[in-house]
């Protein structure tokens, strides 16, 4: 990213390159220090990337639900910024589960793929939060396409819980959850270590990134209002980018 | 060290889809940075007497 970037956004160097070495160290440990699992063995390692990638996105979609509630209440342009940023890293996070859940399931499961109730309901949660983005790209009064989407972004969190109580309320090929899944569950010291560590690398780099996008929205804004001022002093000026 | 391969294969895929989310954030900010310029240098010539 370009320096000017740097100087609008105050310690963003320092912050990208602490937040490469955290998840550095993060994969390291999950590939060197975690214990090998007794059952599956190295294959469970994708674990310690595929579960912090989830809580980390459902994190985001919560964000992104508080800010479409604020926007609806307030009509807060900043909380439609923040709404969309938020959903756009989530939606980014909950890719990398989907991509590494196949991965991680086909040794073990012998297939990559079952229509469980876990696995349909975050394949429909990454589903409506790319109809959410492409929702927004739909409408171009940007009241409007607040309102809209702020109203569609709550309706679309409502599968969040129903994704992380999946494997509680329904019989799935998805095991339970071995973090607060009741008695039976739990991970061998060194692993919950190694997996808190890596929540917290999750964590950073969700946080940068939704630094950066909600850069991307004040901007719009910024070129918007330019636009805007362009137009009164001379209209044939425009249009400008249609970015 | 079985299914080592697939292991490195979601490693790889996930830094795959941080890096290209990050460029593609990047991409548009200096984007809009320009725009930014653009507009602000249009309107700095319009605006003379």
């Amino acid at each position: 990213m370009a320096a000017q970037t740097k100087r609008e956004l105050p310690g963003l160097g320092l912050s990208v390159a602490l937040t490469a070495i955290l998840m550095a160290a993060a994969g390291y440990a999950a590939l060197y220090i975690a214990p090998t699992e007794r059952t599956m063995g190295q294959i469970q390692r994708i674990f310690y990337m595929h579960m912090p990638s989830g809580i980390n996105a459902f994190i985001a979609f919560f964000i992104a639900f508080i800010a479409n509630i604020v926007y609806l209440v307030k009509r807060s342009p900043k909380a439609d910024w923040l709404a969309v940023s938020a959903a756009e890293v989530g939606l980014a996070l909950i890719s990398v589960m989907l991509i590494t859940g196949p991965i991680w399931a086909k040794p073990v499961w012998g297939v990559w793929w079952v229509w469980d109730a876990r696995l349909t309901s975050t394949f429909v949660l990454w589903v409506m939060y790319v109809s959410y983005l492409l929702l927004r790209g739909l409408i171009d009064d940007p009241e409007r396409k607040a309102i809209v989407s702020a109203v569609y972004g709550i309706f679309a969190f409502l599968d969040v819980p129903l994704v992380y109580m999946s494997t509680r309320w329904f019989r799935t090929q998805h095991p339970a959850p071995v973090v607060f899944g009741g008695p039976n569950s739990g991970l061998a010291p060194r692993m919950s270590e190694v997996l808190g560590f890596c929540m917290v690398a999750f964590a950073a780099l969700m946080l940068i990134m939704l630094r950066l996008r909600y850069k991307v929205e004040e901007m719009r804004h910024e070129v918007m209002e330019l636009e805007m001022d362009a137009a009164q002093l001379s209209p044939e000026l425009l249009p400008a980018s249609g970015d | 060290m079985k299914n080592l391969g697939s292991v490195m294969a979601a490693y790889l895929a996930s830094w795959a889809i941080f890096f290209v989310y990050y460029w593609s954030v990047g991409r548009r900010v200096s984007r809009l940075r320009d725009d930014v310029e653009r507009l602000k240098s249009t309107l700095t010539k319009t605006s003379r007497p």
